[in-house]
């Protein structure tokens, strides 16, 4: 865990007037799963957009993989591109193409890659999502919200990403259907040796995945640590997130299944 | 025995009666094409032992092509032995191998004759069965009307105004321009054919029986269609995909009287003052080319109007304008309806309806004309 992948420090994210994020640092760990979490308007979505190269910081350093990205060429940018994954709230998907093609776009990037390998590849990253086989045929818009997310992590997870981006993973899901999804999400960082990094507010989902909490809060990550450690910090949002009563039901189902 | 691939990375000996295979290239998606050509070509009469020692570094892909190589060898009664490989690969690999997609029994059938029979079949339906919901909500606009009489305060009059201002005000502009560079080229031409028989005069008829009859009422329907029908059936459209008008029914608001009547009833007032004002603008540019072409001054222009052609041909031409109205009207909203719940089929649903708007007042106007011709006027 030593060995960061990302590495931000002094980035600032302003909006004409409104400064959203300042002097901001974070560290993200190889093989982690990172949640961040923050109340509405406090730029999760930015700082995720940011770290993604969606989004040129005002100031600031990102480094990922040790390669510093703010002001890095195209073909640097591409280079890390190809090692990333992003999931967008909604999965995001083509809507002209089927869930097969949407998964096969990534693979295109792959020289002398047959046809038929990479729809077979397509497939196996479907089945690995948890879709039934016949999904790869069906387009987006026949799909239901938590099979089109599951379809936009496969597409993420395309080409073996060294670290997958994840906005609101469980967002608007039936809580069965969230849960199905954080054990995914667990099941194959630990297995394909994932770093994620995750944009939530699901409390039941940071509990359920996330090695770490990050909180962002007053323009920058106020503070990192567990679940637990979270209970012990003395700030007046932090306290009120992980001590209400969600935060409460949460944790007493988290330890009732350790 | 040994063999040498082309890929030096893969190395493949019989060793006991089995194949060894010695990977020692990553065994990632870039270099899968090749892995798989290799593993492709084993046979499959003997057991496998793949040595992944040398591997450094594996993903999914190279996975699934052990994976693969091992359901094959299974199927044909051989085992697969993996060699060397890292805590980390044998995770991976039994997660590939639990994750591969089982395929579906059901083979893909090929497509016969009487599929294609089939398909025509089902297309000739689908356009019947397109005419009969028009016709549908033709009679339920109807009906809805039948009840704003009886019940005049469940009449949206604000809304019909509205739509009005937009289906009718706001395309005088375009009909009005369109109607008078009609009348100017129906002048331009009809004179340079009519000079060489010394019947210039009779340029004023045809202009003014081209016009009223036929052109001032088709091409402002054909313009409306364009303008209104895709505007019908993007606005009722977005509001099915974001299941406001499931709300409207589930609040008790009727859709066809709040959404359809006003809109189609606003294009039946407004089609026939936008044809009148197409008729007039037509007239008049028919009338200047004529004095700047043929001489013909706007006085005498006039006299040969009142003399020569008879009003009935304004009142054929007008008379259409109410049906139009109702097709292109008709039609915006129920294309609208067919929405569903992607920007995609929004954006064909409004091609579609302009594309079906004018082809249906076009086939229209040629029934009228018929129907005219028949009865003699």
């Amino acid at each position: 865990m030593a060995e960061p992948v990302i590495r931000l420090r002094g980035v600032r994210n302003q909006f004409g007037e409104q400064i959203v994020h300042d002097n901001l640092d974070l560290d993200i760990f190889r093989g982690e799963v990172l949640g961040v979490v923050g109340g509405s308007g406090t730029g999760k979505s930015v700082l995720l957009r940011t770290i993604v190269g969606l989004r040129a910081p005002q100031a600031g350093s990102i480094e990922i993989f040790g390669t510093e990205t703010v002001g890095a060429d195209e073909a640097t940018r591409l280079a890390i591109d190809r090692r990333m994954g992003v999931m967008f709230q909604d999965g995001a998907l083509f809507s002209s193409l089927t869930v097969r093609e949407n998964v096969e776009v990534p693979l295109r990037a792959v020289p002398d890659l047959p046809p038929p390998l990479r729809g077979a590849l397509a497939d196996l990253k479907i089945s690995m999502s948890g879709l039934p086989y016949l999904a790869g045929d069906k387009f987006p818009s026949e799909l239901s919200g938590g099979m089109r997310k599951r379809a936009g992590l496969a597409r993420a997870l395309a080409l073996d990403p060294e670290i997958v981006f994840l906005d609101e993973p469980t967002a608007g899901l039936d809580p069965i259907g969230a849960t199905a999804f954080d054990e995914l999400i667990k099941g194959l960082s630990r297995t394909l040796g994932l770093t994620v990094f995750l944009v939530t507010h699901d409390l039941d989902t940071l509990h359920a995945t996330c090695d770490r909490i990050a909180v962002l809060a007053e323009k920058k990550v106020l503070v990192t640590g567990t679940m637990r450690e979270m209970l012990d910090v003395d700030h007046p949002w932090v306290r009120e997130y992980f001590h209400g009563p969600r935060a409460r039901a949460a944790l007493d189902t988290a330890e009732k299944e350790s | 025995m040994r063999r040498q691939h082309a890929s030096a990375a893969i190395d493949v000996t019989e060793h006991d009666g089995r194949s060894v295979v010695r990977l020692s290239s990553p065994l990632t998606v870039a270099e899968l094409a090749g892995i798989e050509t290799v593993l492709d070509r084993l046979p499959l009469d003997r057991d496998v032992r793949i040595d992944l020692s040398d591997v450094a570094h594996m993903d999914t892909a190279g996975a699934w092509a052990i994976a693969r190589l091992r359901s094959r060898l299974e199927a044909a009664g051989q085992a697969l032995e993996i060699a060397g490989s890292d805590a980390r690969q044998t995770a991976l690999l039994d997660t590939v191998a639990a994750g591969l997609p089982q395929a579906p029994e059901a083979s893909p059938r090929r497509r016969t004759l009487s599929d294609r029979l089939e398909t025509v079949g089902r297309a000739t339906a689908g356009f019947v069965l397109y005419f009969v919901e028009l016709i549908g909500y033709f009679g339920l606009f109807l009906a809805r009307l039948a009840r704003a009489v009886r019940r005049p305060k469940e009449f949206p009059l604000t809304s019909l105004v509205h739509h009005c201002q937009d289906v009718g005000v706001a395309a005088v502009p375009i009909v009005a321009l369109m109607a008078f560079l009609i009348g100017v080229v129906l002048a331009f031409q009809g004179s340079s054919q009519l000079r060489q028989f010394g019947a210039e005069i009779f340029v004023v008829d045809l202009i003014a029986i081209a016009i009223l009859r036929e052109l001032g009422i088709l091409l402002t329907s054909i313009i409306v269609a364009g303008r209104t029908a895709s505007a019908f059936t993007a606005a009722i459209g977005s509001m099915k995909m974001r299941e406001e008008i499931d709300a409207m029914q589930t609040l008790g608001i009727d859709p066809a009287m709040t959404l359809f009547v006003p809109r189609i009833l606003a294009l039946v007032l407004m089609l026939p003052i936008l044809g009148l004002i197409a008729n007039v603008a037509g007239l008049i540019g028919g009338a200047i080319m004529s004095w700047i072409e043929l001489g013909i001054s706007p006085a005498m222009f006039r006299v040969r109007l009142f003399e020569g052609v008879s009003i009935d041909h304004a009142f054929v031409g007008l008379s259409k304008a109410p049906v139009f109205a109702l097709i292109i009207g008709v039609i915006g909203c129920h294309a609208g309806m067919q929405v569903k719940s992607n920007a995609e089929s929004l954006g064909r649903m409004t091609s579609a309806a302009v594309v079906s708007a004018i082809f249906a007042v076009i086939v229209a106007d040629a029934l009228f004309s018929i129907f005219f011709a028949q009865v003699g006027i």
